[in-house]
């Protein structure tokens, strides 16, 4: 008797955004389960954490606030390969309130948030009428030409750095501070991107011709996901200031434009919530080759080649679909 | 035929490279009219249409609006103050569902200033304005994704994008073109539903026969000039017209 493996979808109704009546426990926790998992990941998780995972557990929520800062960006037509510009501008502009006027950093993460999310929609406003390539070249080049300027000029403490900023209160305050970060940008930004704005913004990305057409100017639109985003950047950038109690040339590096775009292709690009989820996989996988030395960006980069070849939609978009689904085995008519 | 004007065309120019697309142009759209431009491939009336909807800026010449200036104004700009387009070509989004395609027109500034602050329903209002376009009612076809949909549905949703943004001049860009003669019919009843509630109508078109039985006044364009002008059967006598479409007797 042969047999094969039937796939079938899970009924419309448990799927649907839509409202409708739940009837059992079973139901909510279907829809609710995987909603509640990142949120039970990042609250109980820290508690039994040693303090060098801890620093990890931070890390990786950074990186994940700089991806979903990538992918929202994306989803609006926009592909940056310079989150670092975000990073960077936040970074040094907490930085910079700290050690110069003296802001504790309870005042100088908010002010330096607001501030670095402005100064880079600012910086990147005459590119925003480039598409493609184009923009992203642009984005590219900025943070490394910062590197070169304050370098050359030695303000801010020139290739020294600025250091001796007031550290947040350390263990688990700290943490808190940043995966409530976390889990407040995915799902804000889930919820912001599902509303009637956020279909202008993935309008912008398909068509923009077709948006302009629609009587929506389309640079404004892009100018606010702008800001939306490299906010979210400039509070990663603000806050690890803090953590290293130090800020320099570093925080432009490349590392903080590239690995979130990997982070994003690993968890499935397209998706907050992937782009998140490619963060956790990525940061603490990175951390665990530490021991192996040299090889470690080999290994890393086979690892990220296997997953782009082997779920070329991204993780996210492979487990959504999985979950959705039932598989039973059933047997074939002779 | 003495209606004020709404759109006046004057003298208009513009080259690509080296190529004249249209050729020093008058011409004027009255209230309440529906025009109907016509002219063998490449005569310019696309190129007509992206000028003034905005999307082109042409090399001299002036286009008046209800008397104000729109030749430099950015596309977005003129389609809030009630000029609206389809496009030849549809690109919906096509992932989307077909009513959804309707929510950015509806959440552009003058479609939510003309519903008066009413927000929240949007959904609603894209599913009537799909009914009023043709879009069966509970017939799953307004929630399919709009890149299933056949030609037919495509350019009506393309029509009901336009009509969403309760526009006073409505520009199509061959609407009729890839459509069956029972689509063309299915239609055309639209069309004179909106020429009721007076709206003026501007329409490009190479299905001549259908255009000639709505129009009231045809505009014919070869090389980006005007050639003829009047009602369809002044237009189909006379020699120019007859010239560009047959070719001349040499």
């Amino acid at each position: 008797m042969k047999k094969r493996r039937e796939r079938i979808d899970r009924g419309i109704k448990a799927r649907s955004e839509d409202i409708y009546a739940l009837s059992s426990w079973r139901e909510m926790l279907y829809l609710a389960g995987p909603r509640l998992l990142p949120a039970a990941f990042f609250l109980l998780l820290p508690l039994f954490l040693g303090i060098y995972w801890q620093k990890v557990m931070i890390s990786v929520a950074v990186f994940a606030l700089l991806a979903m800062s990538w992918e929202m960006l994306a989803q609006t037509g926009m592909i940056s390969l310079g989150q670092a510009l975000f990073f960077g501008m936040g970074a040094y502009a907490s930085g910079i309130l700290n050690s110069y006027f003296g802001a504790p950093p309870w005042v100088a993460i908010p002010a330096a948030t607001a501030l670095g999310g402005a100064l880079c929609t600012l910086i990147l406003l005459p590119v925003l009428r480039l598409r493609g390539i184009y923009f992203s070249m642009v984005t590219l080049i900025i943070p490394l030409m910062l590197v070169r300027i304050i370098e050359a000029t030695k303000i801010f403490g020139g290739t020294e750095g600025l250091s001796g900023m007031t550290p947040l209160p350390s263990g688990l305050p700290e943490i808190y501070l940043v995966t409530g970060a976390f889990l407040v940008v995915l799902f804000g930004l889930r919820r912001l991107m599902e509303t009637d704005y956020g279909l202008v913004l993935k309008g912008i990305r398909d068509n923009d011709r077709s948006v302009t057409n629609a009587g929506i100017n389309i640079t404004w639109f892009k100018t606010q996901a702008l800001f939306i985003s490299s906010t979210i950047g400039a509070f990663a950038g603000a806050f690890m200031t803090h953590v290293y109690m130090f800020v320099g040339m570093p925080v432009f590096a490349l590392d903080y434009s590239i690995l979130p775009i990997a982070a994003a292709v690993v968890g499935g690009a397209g998706t907050l919530a992937g782009a998140a989820l490619g963060a956790v996989i990525l940061v603490p996988l990175s951390e665990a080759l530490r021991g192996i030395g040299g090889l470690r960006i080999v290994l890393y980069g086979l690892f990220l080649v296997v997953f782009i070849v082997a779920i070329p939609e991204g993780l996210f978009d492979y487990i959504q679909r999985k979950y959705h689904q039932m598989e039973r085995w059933v047997e074939i008519d002779q | 035929m003495s209606a004020p004007s709404v759109l006046q065309v004057e003298d208009l120019y513009k080259v690509f490279g080296k190529a004249v697309a249209v050729n020093r142009l008058s011409c004027e759209v009255r209230r309440g009219e529906l025009l109907g431009i016509i002219g063998p491939n490449g005569s310019g009336k696309t190129t007509l249409v992206n000028l003034i909807s905005g999307f082109v800026k042409p090399t001299s010449g002036r286009i008046l609006y209800n008397g104000r200036e729109i030749t430099h104004t950015a596309p977005h700009l003129i389609i809030r103050m009630g000029i609206s387009r389809t496009f030849q070509m549809v690109r919906p989004f096509y992932q989307l569902p077909a009513y959804k395609n309707l929510i950015i027109p509806l959440y552009s500034p003058r479609a939510r200033q003309l519903a008066g602050g009413r927000y929240g329903d949007r959904d609603t209002v894209a599913l009537d304005l799909l009914e009023e376009v043709g879009f069966e009612r509970d017939a799953h076809v307004a929630y399919k994704p709009a890149g299933t949909l056949p030609q037919g549905y495509l350019k009506r949703l393309e029509l009901a994008k336009a009509i969403a943004l309760s526009p006073d001049l409505l520009i199509l860009d061959e609407l009729f073109s890839g459509l069956s003669l029972a689509e063309v019919a299915s239609v055309v009843p639209i069309i004179e539903k909106l020429r009721l509630a007076g709206k003026t109508i501007v329409m490009i078109e190479h299905r001549l026969k259908e255009l000639f039985r709505i129009a009231d006044r045809i505009m014919v364009l070869n090389y980006g000039q005007k050639i003829a002008e009047g009602t369809s059967a002044e237009v189909m006598e006379s020699e120019a017209v007859k010239k560009a479409y047959l070719g001349s007797e040499e």
